[in-house]
């Protein structure tokens, strides 16, 4: 049944984290853009219990059990439909933040797709103890970014078939520094264990933070999100217990077809989305901050008039306000598609490439429409703008999604449409 | 008999300037917007041209002949294509210089040009932005009332580049129902010129907030005298500049993503060699190139005297969109890599946002 109502839980959440990003996100957001080399302990040691309470993860997707109401009927999970919301709020509050968010991140994600249960154990459960941690993904390599089947590092064996030897070069690893070196987190690295195996050899590998021969070698200064890391990491020779290969360590031997490189494509249908909700978080974000401010001065919206008859700044908003709405409409599908347990890889490239697009669009606009104060640092719109902009570049370009779009719908395979 | 080919003079200031924004501007312009300053050598260099004394004829202490608005538009393309922060703050003198050489009284030719042109770069500026969404140049919150010989101006700028260190600013405010503009001098009582201000691009241009608190002037100091000034026409020179610059920034962006993806593979080729990439490249081309030939055309208007107000709106508005539209593609095309400070083209990007505000912050 076509239903737009949004559960109570899912409200009740983002109410609370509403009031976090007005009372503590929003009044560091321009301290931290301006201090980039400076991690955001304030906010990360206010977050983290409520983190950790969750061990790790906002709701469990997959304890199991089904749940049911009072009549017994089963009640639908509401996994990715919280989380997008979850994710959403915070990214209003600030995008930077939210990605600083201690917690197992994008690592997590690809150990939760691709691990076997006794791997979930023991690398997930330490997120719901101690102190903040993180969790990274290092795919991108200096030479390839949208072509991950084209990665370089390897893992060889050891002599005594023991250990995993990696070589090579991970760059823009978000939340690397955190993950890799300022906590007891680690860094699931995708590295290749047959060079001329193509797709096949690559296989995602969990490297412990503080491993000798793992470094991180520099961070990146950015047009936005700045308070969050973007490492380089150079793996020189560094030795990983043999059963830190995710999945079964049989596929290394026995899986020609790669469990492993459709793990990580698998984790991007999961993650998609979720990056589709922070854009359109901060794209909210300014586009709720436009329309007041120049409801203040005078400007009000009139829905209801004739196109013709509307002045420019009115259509802008309009124009503004539909493009967000669309887009979150699509994300929205997409995981509602993923909670229900249907294949969501044509939604989630849809949602992300309408939001990648309507965030840009909405906070360019949004500098414009506020005239000299909209350019300046006084305001958080320009910052926003910088931030939004990620978001069309990473967990796979516009252009990829775009593909990925158009493979789907056409019916080609990735040789007839390139 | 219409022609898009410059003149050998015209080729020869094209050349000139290029040659400085490659050489001179380019390598430093990522650490000026770091740090937010920029090297006086490269201000020192780029005054050597004589852009502006070539603007100014000899009787007030240049070596020009007639002020050709296309002329102007030639080089600030090249300085905008070397750094946009740079680039402003070269021009900035010409905030000052060009409304008085148009409008000014022969008095305040002699007195204001050849302190301008005969040493080296001397910083002048002017005030026309405020610091309120509502700004409107023909409608500013700034007031000046004239009492017997004397002038009392009152209001709050914004985006004055240079403030601190101007020798005099040109301040436009409303005088009755119309725009006018008044030379004050540094140092003038109720004067004071406030924080730096910080933008999102432009970072290494220090511009400032003035607030002016009954400010008495000389009637004198009224620019045009009793004749005064037209404001729209005014703006014209600053419009087509606005847009040269535009064109400069957005050309430079282009030439930067071209090169990358032709040289960038992914799925074992040029990622120029995808139509995704390729079309967008085509695009940005043209809209560089239409935006170029509404500027030319506004200025060719201008110098031969026409109302060129319409031109020069068009102009200016086209060359607005288009910078955001090539500038934000740059960084598409650059993928992850257009999102990290080392390449220019982000900075483009926060620097091309910039011009639907900028208004009267330079001028040909
Ligand atoms: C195959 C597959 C299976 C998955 N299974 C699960 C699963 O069983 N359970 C699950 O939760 N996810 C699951 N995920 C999603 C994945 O593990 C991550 O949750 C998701 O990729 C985002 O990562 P995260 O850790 O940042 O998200 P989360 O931590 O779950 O939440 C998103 C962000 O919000 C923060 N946050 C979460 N809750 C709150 C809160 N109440 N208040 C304030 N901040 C909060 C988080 O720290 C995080 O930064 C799965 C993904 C895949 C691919
Ligand atoms: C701030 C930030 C954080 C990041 N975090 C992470 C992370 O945590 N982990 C990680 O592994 N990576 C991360 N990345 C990397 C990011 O995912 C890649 O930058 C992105 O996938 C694009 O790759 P690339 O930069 O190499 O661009 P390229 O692949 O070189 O692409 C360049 C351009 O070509 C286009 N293109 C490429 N192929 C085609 C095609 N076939 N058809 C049409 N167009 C094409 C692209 O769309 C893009 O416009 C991050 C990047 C940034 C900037």
């Amino acid at each position: 049944m076509i239903d737009f109502e949004i559960p109570t839980p899912i409200k009740r959440q983002v109410q609370f984290i509403t009031m976090l990003g007005e009372q503590v996100m929003r009044p560091v957001a321009r301290y931290y853009d301006e201090h980039e080399t400076e991690r955001p302990w304030d906010y990360i040691n206010l977050i983290w219990p409520t983190i950790r309470e969750r061990g790790g993860r906002s709701f469990s997707i997959e304890d199991g059990k089904e749940k049911t109401d009072k009549d017994g009927k089963p009640r639908p999970r509401i996994g990715y439909l919280m989380l997008a919301h979850v994710v959403e709020a915070l990214s209003w509050g600030d995008a930077g933040l939210y990605l600083c968010t201690p917690g197992g991140g994008l690592g997590g994600a690809a150990v939760d797709a691709t691990g076997t249960p006794e791997q979930k154990e023991r690398f997930l459960k330490r997120f719901g103890e101690g102190e903040p941690k993180w969790a990274a993904m290092a795919m991108t390599e200096p030479h390839c970014g949208s072509d991950t089947a084209a990665i370089r590092t390897t893992a060889r064996l050891s002599e005594d078939g023991k250990e995993w030897i990696l070589n090579g070069e991970k760059i823009f690893v978000t939340g690397g520094l955190m993950a890799a070196k300022e906590s007891r987190g680690f860094v699931v690295v995708w590295a290749t264990v047959d060079p001329s195996a193509g797709r096949a050899g690559i296989k995602p590998f969990v490297v412990e933070a503080g491993t000798p021969g793992m470094t991180v070698t520099k961070l990146e200064h950015k047009h936005g999100i700045r308070v969050s890391d973007t490492a380089a990491i150079v793996f020189n020779d560094c030795r990983i217990p043999y059963d830190n290969i995710l999945g079964s360590p049989e596929v290394v031997k026995s899986d020609t077809e790669s469990k492993g490189f459709k793990g990580a494509m698998k984790t991007f249908d999961a993650t998609r989305p979720l990056v589709a909700a922070s854009a359109l978080g901060i794209a909210r974000a300014a586009l709720e901050f436009t329309a007041s401010y120049l409801k203040e001065r005078g400007v009000k919206v009139r829905y209801g008039v004739a196109p013709h008859l509307q002045t420019a700044v009115e259509r802008d908003l309009i124009n503004m306000e539909m493009q967000h709405r669309a887009g979150w409409l699509l994300v929205l599908k997409a995981v509602t598609k993923m909670d229900a347990g249907e294949e969501n890889a044509l939604d989630a490239s849809m949602a992300k490439v309408k939001a990648g697009q309507v965030a840009t669009y909405v906070t360019q606009k949004a500098v414009e429409l506020l005239g000299p104060e909209g350019y300046s640092c006084k305001l958080l719109v320009e910052k926003w703008m910088r931030d939004a902009r990620i978001n069309d570049i990473y967990e796979g370009t516009g252009q990829i999604n775009r593909l990925i779009v158009a493979r789907r719908l056409l019916g080609y395979t990735s040789r007839e449409l390139r | 008999m219409i022609s898009f080919t410059p003149s050998e003079e015209q080729q020869l200031i094209i050349d000139t300037v290029r040659r400085y924004a490659v050489d001179r501007m380019r390598p430093a312009a990522y650490e000026a917007d770091e740090k937010r300053t920029i090297p006086q050598d490269i201000i020192a260099r780029g005054w050597d041209l004589g852009l502006l004394p070539s603007a100014i004829p000899e009787q007030y202490g240049g070596f020009g002949e007639a002020h050709q608005a296309l002329t102007g538009v030639l080089a600030a393309e090249e300085l905008g294509y070397g750094d946009l922060s740079m680039a402003l703050y070269l021009m900035t003198p010409n905030l000052f210089a060009i409304p008085i050489l148009h409008y000014g009284t022969e008095e305040q030719k002699q007195k204001w040009l050849p302190r301008l042109v005969e040493g080296g770069f001397a910083p002048y500026t002017a005030a026309l932005v405020e610091p309120r969404w509502s700004f409107d140049p023909h409608a500013l919150h700034t007031v000046a009332e004239r009492e017997g010989n004397v002038y009392e101006i009152t209001g709050h700028k914004a985006m004055a580049p240079l403030a601190a260190e101007a020798q005099a600013f040109l301040v436009y405010a409303r005088e009755g129902d119309t725009t006018q503009a008044f030379i004050i001098e540094r140092g003038t009582e109720g004067l004071t010129v406030l924080e730096r201000e910080s933008f999102m691009g432009i970072r290494a241009l220090p511009t400032y907030e003035l607030r002016l608190d009954d400010v008495h002037v000389p009637a004198s100091c009224r620019l045009g005298g009793e004749q005064g000034i037209d404001i729209d026409h005014l703006m014209n020179y600053s419009r087509v500049a606005l847009a040269a610059l535009a064109v400069g920034v957005a050309r430079g962006a282009f030439e930067y993503a071209r090169d990358y993806a032709k040289q960038r593979e992914a799925f074992g080729k040029p990622i120029a060699q995808n139509q995704a990439i390729a079309f967008m490249l085509a695009e940005m081309a043209i809209e560089v190139e239409a935006a170029r030939l509404m500027t030319y055309e506004a200025a060719w208007h201008l110098d031969k005297g026409h109302n060129a107000t319409q031109q020069a709106a068009l102009a200016k508005a086209y060359a607005d969109e288009m910078a955001l539209m090539v500038t934000d593609r740059a960084v598409q095309i650059l993928g992850g890599h257009g999102y990290i400070r080392e390449h220019p083209v982000e900075r483009w990007l926060r620097n091309g946002r910039g011009f639907s505000t900028f208004l009267g912050l330079a001028m040909v």
